[in-house]
């Protein structure tokens, strides 16, 4: 596990806090204001930072992920710029960790041995891939634990119990759990049926559980972080985003979005800290 | 018989982790790889099922109308000038075209799993048609998922898939073709993974996809092998498949692939010419990357984003290949070659003129290739094309390129 991700939950778990996760897709709405964007997000509660390679297919997300996607990939956001932008945010910021999160391809054409050193020379902390399981990782995988790149893996509903104890024991970072099976931003999230997984994964485990998928405001959350150490917000985000004129309103809104979220974590009474959530 | 191949050919497998050697595997989402696990187990145990292999061998011989001919193209070998031209007629299967093996074999493996609701993607409309057709006589629910730009230009086979029951749901996202309706099955099927069955339309996708596809498309190559035998005593010299995705050729070749004597030439969509990146040729002009569940072939800019393609036809106008394509390319075992949509169109008319057979535009990729390589060849030779499916349903776009209203 790298410095950035490990003290942020170690901090987070010394203070009883849960850890906040917004997605944004890097270079949405604009490449200029994605930096702004993300220093915007850290000042307004958040504790951890996911930024989306823009990717032509997005065969996992929804509608408002892949809008996002293709508006930034018309203003040429390519992996290169992406680590420019995180290298930049590093500038200003050292300490709040950044995960890239993305497929496959462009990882490939940018090559997928010299992307885990790139990218920790920028100053991300973690990759998570959605659409390379462990297994198909091949030369990335070693080259991203040469470079001390986390790579965060992805649980999901389906996932069997015996596949968890394989995902878990390869994982470093965080685990991100899928909290319902479908694609981003949608779906109704239960967020009574996140103990039992959550537990599951917690059984051979002890690194921290995110969960994402469906999460949409303070109410949700609050759910959610019952079971998690961390939450994630994307699609919710995104789509605000979306509608912001300028740099200015964009980080006004993503500030908007994300401090009611966080004074809302803060003042859950329930006392659970990560790590020893009780079934309920 | 899905499963009567010499044990010779079993480096032709993929391994165990659905690899042909660089090229496969499962590049799916987490949610999709338990899906994954019991589609492999369960093709694994019905492939080899009696009673399954019974039901497909009667639905292929009554329902689809095989075996399929092979014809000898007399006219067209006087032609061309040097080789026996042979055709192996899919065009003449029930829907017209190779795309109902597949889905005949997927819809009964959805049928003996349980799963009442099918999903597919199409392009063209060819393998909707064919999934929606096997689901109507399997009694399931059929989603097909179809770009708009497609909806537009193949609006017959939307209203064919429609009264054959089955529910087509426009994509507008992306390019609103193949690849993006692809990717929207795909998230239909991650959101119904536990009742619905994902009927791929070619050999490309997450393992298993690639060997059950080609599996149940095999029943091509297997007949044609022994009809060659029947007819000339000898295989064929060559055999010339078109290649989008890649299913018919694939199902065409790999019966053929411990015969080393005889050429595998797969035949790409050149479109308006590979200079002017107006093509679909990913093993021709593109290079390997990781596209829709599997790594091979694709055509992608420098960032790694997927680029639109174009091809006269739809069922070719695919950004990425099958990954045992991909293989048998840098094996050397097959070799892979593009032809434009100018000459498809001639060849397209010199099939329909000089045999009576109207062919597919996919088809007619295949044919204008196999034409040029017979004249290069001697009189003694033969070159078995497969005429993959019937052209019907290209009729408008022939006479819209002409210059004509129907």
């Amino acid at each position: 596990m790298t410095g950035r991700i490990k003290d942020c939950f170690s901090t987070a778990k010394t203070a009883s806090r849960k850890v906040l996760v917004p997605f944004v897709t890097a270079g949405d709405p604009d490449p200029e204001w994605t930096v702004s964007i993300m220093h915007a997000l850290v000042a307004a509660g958040a504790d951890l930072i996911e930024l989306g390679i823009p990717f032509s297919d997005p065969m996992a997300d929804g509608p408002v992920i892949q809008l996002a996607s293709e508006r930034a990939i018309e203003r040429h956001v390519d992996l290169g710029n992406v680590l420019k932008m995180v290298e930049e945010f590093r500038r200003a910021d050292t300490t709040t960790p950044v995960v890239l999160m993305g497929y496959m391809n462009p990882i490939v054409r940018f090559g997928s041995e010299r992307f885990p050193s790139a990218a920790t020379r920028a100053g991300v902390d973690g990759l998570l891939l959605v659409d390379c399981p462990l297994e198909d990782r091949g030369g990335l995988g070693v080259a991203m634990e040469d470079a001390g790149l986390d790579g965060i893996c992805m649980v999901a509903p389906t996932t069997s119990r015996s596949r968890v104890e394989t995902i878990t024991s390869n994982a470093s970072g965080f685990i991100y759990y899928v909290s319902f099976k479908g694609i981003t931003g949608a779906g109704q999230l239960d967020s009574q049926g996140l103990s039992d997984p959550v537990n599951q994964i917690r059984e051979f485990s002890t690194l921290p559980v995110a969960v994402g998928f469906g999460i949409k405001n303070a109410e949700m959350a609050v759910a959610v972080a019952e079971h998690a150490d961390a939450v994630v917000i994307g699609s919710a985000l995104v789509q605000v985003l979306a509608a912001a004129a300028t740099e200015k309103a964009a980080c006004a809104m993503a500030a908007s979005l994300v401090a009611p979220v966080r004074e809302s974590l803060d003042n859950m009474k329930s006392g659970v800290c990560p790590g020893q959530t009780e079934k309920t | 018989m899905i499963d009567d191949l010499p044990t010779d050919r079993a480096e032709h497998q993929p391994d165990d982790t659905g690899y042909f050697g660089d090229f496969g595997g499962r590049f799916v989402s987490e949610t999709l790889i338990h899906a994954l696990d019991e589609l492999s187990e369960a093709y694994g145990r019905w492939r080899r099922d009696e009673e399954f292999v019974q039901r497909m061998d009667e639905d292929l011989a009554n329902y689809v109308g095989r075996p399929s001919p092979i014809y000898f193209a007399q006219r067209l070998s006087e032609v061309a000038g040097g080789a026996k031209i042979y055709l192996k007629r899919e065009d003449l299967n029930h829907t017209g075209a190779h795309k109902i093996n597949n889905t005949m074999g997927q819809g009964l493996l959805a049928h003996y799993m349980g799963k009442k609701r099918v999903i597919a993607e199409t392009g063209a409309g060819q393998h909707g048609v064919a999934a929606a057709t096997v689901a109507a006589r399997l009694n399931q629910s059929c989603m097909v998922y179809m770009g708009d730009v497609d909806i537009q230009r193949q609006a017959m086979n939307v209203f064919r898939m429609r009264l054959l029951g089955a529910e087509v749901t426009g994509v507008s996202s992306g390019s609103a073709t193949l690849k993006d309706a692809l990717n929207e099955a795909m998230r239909d099927w991650v959101t119904n993974v536990d009742d619905t069955f994902y009927v791929i339309g070619t050999v490309a996708g997450p393992h298993p996809y690639p060997e059950m596809v080609r599996d149940f498309n095999a029943v091509v190559g297997r007949e044609a092998r022994r009809q060659m035998l029947q007819i000339g005593d000898s295989l064929p010299d060559a055999l010339v498949a078109c290649v989008g995705g890649g299913s018919n050729a694939m199902g065409l070749f790999y019966p053929f692939i411990a015969d080393q004597d005889v050429r595998m030439i797969g035949v790409e969509a050149a479109g308006q010419g590979l200079e002017t990146g107006k093509h679909a040729a990913s093993l021709c002009a593109g290079r390997a990357g990781v596209l829709h569940g599997c790594r091979t072939y694709l055509l992608d800019d420098d960032a790694g984003q997927i680029q639109h393609t174009h091809s006269v036809s739809a069922g070719l106008d695919y950004p990425g290949v099958g990954p045992e394509h991909a293989w048998l390319k840098e094996t050397g075992r097959a070799s892979y070659v593009s032809v434009t949509d100018d000459e498809a169109l001639q060849a397209f008319h010199q099939l329909t003129r000089l045999e009576g057979i109207m062919p597919a535009l996919e088809s007619s990729h295949a044919l204008a290739y196999g034409f040029k390589l017979a004249a290069d060849m001697r009189p003694d030779q033969s070159v078995l094309v497969n005429l993959s499916g019937r052209g019907d349903k290209d009729i408008q776009t022939v006479a819209n390129l002409a210059g004509l209203e129907l």
